[in-house]
């Protein structure tokens, strides 16, 4: 007889991601896409690819959770969660110890802290303003003409880096083409773009203990995750498919749940 | 559980209102009584005493925030000079004196906000009250006079009662003088001992949140608020509390619960966001959470005022409040409302222009939480511009912290 299966479905600003998993929390699907302007579209579209990555179609799952910024756009799930409880499941998943959870979104960032048991003690999001999100980036790949898949390879490629002192997009984005006029290199910049982001999210809430890095911009760009640790000076943990952390504990909600 | 209704009071609330508007329309197109116009915490009692029909701004403020039309002259205030990062309730209320848009005329048929004759502001709570009035003061030609209080105070001591008192009486040749009559100490007695009557029942009001159920949630309070703050110092206000609170006392003895389910208890730290009183009081319902205590509405309760010593007792209720205390005292109150009305979290609504109502900036959220071991929650935001406030954001902050506090 077949296992029961769960899928987890993160509908964020920017990207659906979805995950099928087994009754033991192993993956057996995933996919990802951008949300476009219609989420609950996207959102099947990602759920039937992910299926068809398990092999499996949609009368084999007992459960769906859905979560992110569209939770309440996807109308075939069961119930929903919010993105913060989500990404603190997934990671306790990967590191079941007391961790502190900094998730870089494409709208939000969010700072959580679990206990060993994996309760959330707080968290904390970003104030209403896309400086240190993967929007920041966007508009800065924006400027400097770099493709935003990019960014990452410039950023290792740095021989220094520059300084960015604003906390606003906007004057970030002015700040960045003063540097361009004075001929900084591009490499350097885009290192000093990731060293920025990387503060905003350190202003946030004290960086305890361990830390376990995920999210899309995250996933994309682990030369972040590098600035990261050397900020803290202790080594940051990644899961798997950073991106999918959040789909991943809806997953695992849908799969503990009595509902 | 019985389902629940509407309050009974409701009429009468809506009554009173709609006559306090329309007696001051009137005053002001006569030209008799005279108009003051009053802060919150502003001597009313001393102005009613004095036979002035008493106006105050910050409810009118309050309105345009709830009505959503703050958000649309505020910045015609802004082109003026007046910054959007200062008291919003100042930059709607002057916002709608230049376009000439008030609320007040689709509730009650009223042109405009009446005309003051005198404006009297307490520092208490504020420097933006005394810049807001001294706007007004230029624009009518009209005194504007006041008391600047001592602020961020530990222990309330006898020479900040005697300087406030004193600036207390310092303000009556200006307003004999404005109205033409000389202060009734008996009529002020009359109105310090109505003051006090108000402030006991409005108090015992909000207790009644104390039970498990509440009957009551912070919600409905900022509406029932409303005779404590512009009928102070009147029977009307009197005679609406007794009956609110026979109501409530009902609901509690039949265990009706204001929040269906209650399930989950919080307390909300700082100034409503008006625009979005229902938005947010169906998504806490609907999360089986009922917001039980506020500091807001207990801005009201004035317990030192005392018919025998007007003056002094004004002084020590106007300075006694929360608002003009430092953090050590601030943070005791918050615990022992926790503690009374068995809570589960704190909200604190960092109003982005309201600093003075905002007491998540210096740490002070951190430090509860792990006295009280109850979790914190700050809402960005703000009480009338709802530029400052993301919608999404705000629920997804809200809902994540009632599943932390349901995960245990
Ligand atoms: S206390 Fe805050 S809301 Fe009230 S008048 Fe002052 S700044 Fe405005």
């Amino acid at each position: 007889m077949p296992q029961p299966c769960f899928s987890g479905i993160d509908v964020g600003a920017s990207a659906v991601k979805v995950v099928v998993i087994d009754d033991s929390g192993d993956i057996l699907g995933l996919n990802v896409r951008r949300s476009g302007h219609d989420f609950e579209a996207s959102a099947k579209a990602s759920f039937d690819a992910a299926l068809a990555a398990a092999n499996l179609d949609s009368g084999d799952i007992v459960r769906i959770v859905s979560t992110g910024y569209g939770r309440r756009n996807t109308l075939f799930s069961d119930y929903t969660r919010t993105e913060i409880g989500c990404h603190a499941r997934g990671c306790f998943h990967y590191f079941p110890r007391a961790i502190t959870v900094v998730d870089i979104g494409g709208q939000d960032n969010k700072v959580i802290k679990l206990d060993d048991r994996g309760r959330r003690i707080n968290f904390k999001m970003n104030r209403k303003c896309a400086a240190g999100t993967g929007a920041f980036l966007e508009e800065m790949a924006n400027r400097l003409s770099v493709p935003l898949d990019g960014l990452d390879s410039l950023a290792r490629s740095a021989g220094g880096e520059a300084t960015l002192g604003s906390y606003c997009t906007v004057f970030s984005a002015t700040e960045v083409l003063e540097k361009i006029r004075a001929g900084t290199p591009l490499a350097d910049l885009v290192k000093g773009i990731f060293r920025s982001v990387v503060k905003r999210v350190m202003e946030m809430e004290p960086l305890t203990g361990t830390v376990v890095a995920t999210g899309g911009v995250v996933a994309h760009n682990p030369g972040m995750v590098a600035i990261l640790e050397e900020e803290i000076g202790r080594p940051v943990l990644v899961p798997p498919h950073p991106q999918c952390t959040g789909a991943l504990g809806a997953a695992l909600f849908a799969r503990d749940s009595e509902e | 559980m019985p389902a629940r209704k509407d309050f009974q009071s409701s009429s009468r609330l809506k009554q009173i209102m709609a006559d306090h508007f329309l007696e001051l329309d009137r005053a002001a197109k006569q030209g008799s009584p005279k108009v003051a116009w009053c802060t919150s915490v502003g001597p009313a009692e001393l102005l009613r005493g004095m036979g002035y029909l008493v106006y105050f701004p910050e409810n009118h403020g309050a309105l345009l925030g709830a009505s959503r039309l703050a958000t649309d002259l505020i910045p015609t205030a802004n082109a003026m000079g007046y910054s959007p990062d200062i008291c919003s309730y100042l930059t709607s209320d002057i916002g709608s004196y230049l376009k000439k848009v008030t609320p007040l005329t689709r509730a009650y048929g009223i042109e405009s906000v009446p005309k003051p004759d005198v404006l009297v502001y307490n520092t208490n709570q504020c420097r933006d009250v005394k810049d807001w009035f001294t706007w007004y003061g230029r624009e009518f030609d009209v005194p504007c006079i006041g008391v600047v209080t001592h602020r961020e105070v530990g222990r309330v001591e006898e020479h900040h009662i005697g300087s406030i008192a004193r600036q207390i009486r310092d303000l009556v040749p200006v307003l004999e003088e404005v109205s033409g009559r000389k202060l009734d100490m008996d009529r002020l007695k009359e109105a310090v001992k109505l003051s006090k009557k108000c402030t006991d029942l409005w108090k015992s009001v909000l207790d009644t949140a104390a039970n498990v159920p509440s009957p009551l949630t912070f919600f409905d309070a900022t509406i029932h608020m409303g005779p404590a703050v512009v009928a102070r110092g009147t029977q009307v206000a009197v005679d609406y509390y007794e009956e609110l609170l026979e109501e409530l006392d009902e609901r509690v003895s039949f265990g009706v619960a204001a929040v269906q389910g209650e399930h989950v208890r919080l307390y909300w730290e700082g100034m409503p966001i008006w625009g979005k009183l229902r938005n947010l009081s169906e998504l806490f319902a609907g999360l089986k959470t009922c917001v039980a205590a506020s500091t807001y509405c207990n801005s009201w309760i004035f317990e030192a005022m005392d018919p025998e010593e007007p003056f002094e007792s004004m002084a020590r209720a106007y300075l006694e409040l929360f608002i003009a205390r430092d953090e050590a005292y601030k943070e005791e109150y918050i615990k022992d409302r926790c503690e009374q009305f068995h809570l589960d979290g704190i909200v604190y609504h960092d109003a982005k222009t309201c600093p003075n109502n905002s007491n998540s900036r210096y740490g002070m959220p951190d430090r509860l939480s792990r006295e009280l071991g109850i979790p914190a929650l700050i809402l960005n935001g703000d009480l009338n511009d709802l530029r400052c406030y993301s919608e999404e954001q705000a629920t997804t902050n809200i809902e994540a912290f009632i599943e932390q506090i349901v995960e245990g």
